[in-house]
């Protein structure tokens, strides 16, 4: 043993440094290589393309830098624009509403079940998105059990309905990004120290102020993660729309996939894209700096 | 003997030895010899440098300049785990994902050593934990995870043994007995043991010599008699157990003793123990040392005179006064409660003596108040 | 009364959980009972119980070959998803580099991007480049979106590591291989089974991206959208029972695999 105990030269060290630098790039180059190839890239081009025009024929188009796209998508289709904000706004304060007391109950009121109960709240999230909305289809709709007992009871008349209704649209949206507010919430509810809600109690302040003053605060980071991974989905969402909505539930991701796939108007699809993501961007920024969380990742 | 040893020994020697971080310098080119086979202790405040010195001898962490030898091997520069130290760390860094049986295995596989089996079974007897060989390390209390760090380490046969206050998360009265065990395996095991902490009385039980570090530098070193009764600095004094330090000057004397005046009052300082640079002295007593009686009294040796009790607390074994002197100084004295004289009470005038071998002089330009505010003990 | 009203307050939360569990679990428990509907053609009218769905689950036309498509592209994009994050975990969670804030924000925005934008674009990039859509652009698509997540999710895992156990291995003779090898993957390797685990449910649910970029290839997401106009086969919730049952159990013994490692009893 006392042989391997040899000096290790100077130069040896600093080639051993020069290539400890250069770690974590090589670790990091498939994966970022990946991502610009298959993300920023094609983003690139959808920027590109968003100011594109109709050439010869269906499906080629050439550049002419035509920034009137922007404005023909937006007058075409801010109806559409407004209600995703709209209707994503609504889903993530019921999302919100939803899963504060969820959340709490399994950080705090769960004992020795926090683990089975935690693994609950993420079940729902291991059935297929889309067989679960299809089942809320089927539970609100006209078959449905739900409609007719509304009816008997006369709480709905007799043409009312449930799905097809702005209501089913928000009510889908809630749902099915429930997990993605609820897992950051229990992640910073769970961190935080039960003594200090007691040295709180402690300090005269009752269960609500309590609430107000400590727990509120301590679980913000998680309020704007949650909030924040149900809102961007939940504005950029089509398949609630088309399933439980009807026609003047439309929101832009309805318009966007029918301009890409039916209508093949890429440049007028690309703008709208392009117009999501920056108003998504915008948005997600004011809110993160008026809730001062820098770490997002 | 447990493990199979290195061939590498000797005493660890650091030279000039330096970290800074940044603009901040942790350590403070650090000269220091720790004999072979000692049990050394590195006593401190927190943020006096100690763990950044023992974690660079552990390869921890990079040396800014300076170096560092076991024997005649310089090991400056090496790898951690090609350096012949083993280190028990603070909250123990057991590996939570191993038996307690692999985590005392774990350094001898990787050396390849021959029958690790015997091996960490005589590791395990030594610390008495040979039936939870098979327990994962959170089924263990803290005193049971506090041993198997150490039998972890020493089953490799360091030949250094570093101690980041190992004992920090353990209650008192379990300190107390890891004190006398870590001591006895210590003379068991015949490895140079470096222990890092801040608590002086635990320095004191375990420890042959004492370093004390403050703000990167070794203010003294010595036995912990040596430390307690003529420390050099006046953070020696007010960090290592309690001091009364009075303002005086050296008035004469013969070759064995100083005469120092203090306030008009004349009292005798051994030359041994006077590490002042000239007539200025800082002058210092600890306070059982000190004997009190009510004024009138008749007293010999070093007297102060024109005291008056300014607080007592009775605490069983002996009574803690707070005298205030004439010049408005408040002087510690602790009396044992073991002459059957009832204690004094707060207000009595009072006359204090000690014997002048128990004086030491410091410097008169260092702060009187230095280290105190370290020293948990103090209020 | 006031008994009734201390109780009912004092239990609120719970109650509240208990209500938002339903909530969630409804249409779960919805899709497992008309998986034993025996209905021929639309499953919205409870006829009868059998079952004839679970003994034959392939029964609808395609259904098992969009099945058999979700699981390969799920295999596959985890497999490659997971090993790239990982790296990128690594690489995020243990060194100061350079540039390290951009690479932040492009591990980011993939999650901040809406599902349609990254699939139209990713769409448009294959079109441009005489790329025909099918199964090898949704695994790429995939390995893409779920990156990120495993970064978040492993990186989070090695910030929660305690770097004195790796001290510790080094300290014991162990050198940089071996303490990675026997010490920091063991005790990351929970998170990273979490970050495969949320990989592949991210790629077998995924609809949005995969409709852009799938040509004609069908998954089951697809299979059932599509037919969700007409009329979803039982065999559907057959399929869907079973993988929420799959995966439940995955879990659950994994948090049992994961106590047990802990050592807890």
């Amino acid at each position: 043993m006392s042989t391997a105990l040899l000096h290790t030269g100077s130069q040896e060290r600093k080639a051993l440094i020069s290539k400890k630098k250069l770690l974590p790039y090589w670790l990091l180059a498939p994966g970022i290589v990946w991502l610009i190839i298959f993300f920023l890239v094609p983003i690139y081009q959808l920027i590109s393309t968003s100011t594109q025009t109709q050439g010869n024929g269906i499906g080629t188009y050439v550049q002419t830098y035509r920034f009137a796209n922007f404005i023909d998508a937006i007058t075409s289709s801010k109806g559409q624009l407004f209600r995703s904000f709209e209707y994503a706004f609504l889903a993530t304060t019921f999302a919100l509403i939803i899963s504060y007391p969820l959340a709490y109950a399994v950080a705090f009121k769960s004992g020795r079940w926090k683990n089975t109960l935690l693994v609950l709240v993420v079940a729902p999230f291991f059935c297929s998105f889309l067989l679960r909305t299809v089942a809320w289809e089927q539970i609100l709709g006209e078959q449905g059990l739900v409609i007719k007992t509304l009816r008997v009871l006369h709480i709905i008349g007799a043409q009312g309905h449930l799905t097809a209704t702005p209501f089913a649209v928000v009510a889908g949206l809630t749902y099915n990004f429930l997990p993605f507010m609820t897992l950051p919430l229990y992640a910073s509810l769970e961190r935080i120290d039960i003594r200090m809600m007691e040295a709180s109690g402690d300090l005269y302040a009752n269960a609500i102020a309590t609430f107000r003053k400590v727990t509120l605060p301590l679980s913000l980071p998680g309020v704007v993660a949650g909030t924040l991974l149900t809102f961007i989905p939940a504005a950029g969402d089509y398949i609630n729309a088309e399933l439980l909505g009807n026609p003047g539930t439309k929101m832009i991701g309805n318009v966007i996939e029918a301009r890409y796939l039916e209508i093949v108007d890429y440049p007028g699809a690309a703008a709208l894209s392009l117009i999501l993501m920056v108003s998504i961007l915008i948005l997600v920024m004011a809110y993160v700096k008026r809730s001062g969380t820098e770490e997002l990742v | 003997m447990v493990g199979a040893s290195f061939s590498v020994h000797g005493d660890l020697t650091l030279t000039n030895l330096t970290k800074n971080f940044g603009e901040f310098v942790a350590v403070n080119d650090l000269n220091l010899v720790i004999p072979e086979g000692s049990f050394f202790a590195l006593l401190g405040p927190s943020g006096c440098g100690k763990t950044t010195t023992l974690r660079m001898v552990a390869g921890l962490e990079e040396s800014s300049s300076g170096s560092i030898a076991i024997g005649t091997a310089d090991i400056t520069y090496e790898k951690p785990y090609r350096r012949p130290v083993n280190t028990v760390f603070q909250n123990y860094a057991l590996f939570p994902h191993l038996s307690i049986y692999e985590n005392v295995a774990f350094g001898l596989r990787r050396r390849g050593v021959k029958d690790v089996d015997a091996q960490v079974q005589k590791a395990l007897e030594l610390v008495e934990l040979t039936h939870l060989a098979a327990r994962k390390p959170n089924q263990l209390s803290g005193g049971q995870q506090q041993r198997i760090a150490l039998a972890r380490a020493i089953v490799n046969r360091p030949a250094l043994l570093l101690l980041d206050e190992p004992l920090g998360a353990l209650d008192l009265k379990l300190r107390r007995a890891m004190q006398i065990e870590l001591k006895w395996i210590q003379t068991e095991v015949g490895i140079t043991f470096v222990h890092v902490t801040h608590d002086q009385e635990e320095a004191m039980t375990m420890a042959d010599t004492i370093a004390v570090m403050n703000e990167g530098e070794i203010e003294q070193m010595g036995s912990p008699a040596d430390l307690y009764d003529n420390p050099r600095t006046s953070f020696v004094a007010n960090f290592l157990g309690q001091s009364n330090l009075i303002m005086g000057s050296i008035i004469g004397g013969s070759g064995r003793e100083k005469v120092v005046d203090i306030f008009g009052s004349k009292i005798a300082l051994p030359v041994s123990r006077n590490h002042a640079h000239d007539s200025s002295v800082l002058l210092g007593i600890r306070p059982e040392k000190i004997r009190i009686a009510a004024a009138g009294s008749s007293m010999y040796g070093n007297i102060l005179q024109g005291g008056v009790v300014s607080d007592a607390s009775y605490i069983g074994v002996s009574t803690q006064y707070q005298v205030e002197m004439p010049w408005g100084q408040e002087l510690m004295v602790f009396e044992q409660n073991d002459d059957g004289t009832p204690p004094l009470a707060k207000g009595d005038p009072v006359v204090i003596s000690w014997e002048p071998i128990f004086t030491f002089g410091l410097p008169g330009d260092q702060d009187a108040g230095a280290g105190s505010e370290a020293n948990p003990d103090s209020e | 009364m006031n008994q009734l009203t201390r109780w009912f307050s004092r239990n609120l939360v719970r109650i509240y959980a208990c209500v938002g569990f339903a909530y969630l679990f409804l249409p779960i428990i919805y899709t497992f009972a008309f998986s034993f509907n025996n209905s021929t053609k639309s499953n919205l009218v409870w006829v009868g119980f059998t079952w004839n769905n679970w003994r034959n689950p392939c029964g609808a036309p395609d259904i098992c070959n969009a099945l058999g498509n979700s699981l390969k592209i799920g295999v596959l994009a985890t497999f490659l998803a997971t090993i790239l994050g990982t790296l990128m975990a690594f690489a995020m969670g243990r060194y100061a580099f350079k540039g390290r804030p951009i690479i932040n924000i492009l591990i980011f925005l993939p999650m901040a991007t809406p599902e349609i934008v990254m699939g139209a674009s990713l769409l448009t990039m294959f079109i441009s480049f005489g790329f025909n859509p099918g199964f090898w652009t949704i695994v790429i698509a995939h390995v893409m979106f779920c990156i990120s997540f495993v970064v978040v999710t492993v990186k989070a895992r090695i910030a929660s590591l305690d770097p004195r156990l790796e001290q510790a291995a080094m300290d014991l003779y162990a050198n940089e291989r071996e303490t990675f090898r026997r010490v920091t993957l063991p005790l990351v390797a929970p998170g990273i089974a979490a970050a495969a685990l949320l990989a592949f449910s991210l790629s077998f649910d995924d609809f949005v991206i995969t409709n852009f970029n799938s040509g004609d290839v069908n998954t089951f997401p697809k299979f059932v959208y599509i037919s969700a106009q007409r009329g979803l086969p039982p065999q559907a919730n057959v399929i869907g029972s079973s993988m929420f049952l799959i995966a439940l159990i995955i879990v659950l013994l994994g948090q049992f695999v994961g106590r047990r490692r802990a050592g807890v009893r």
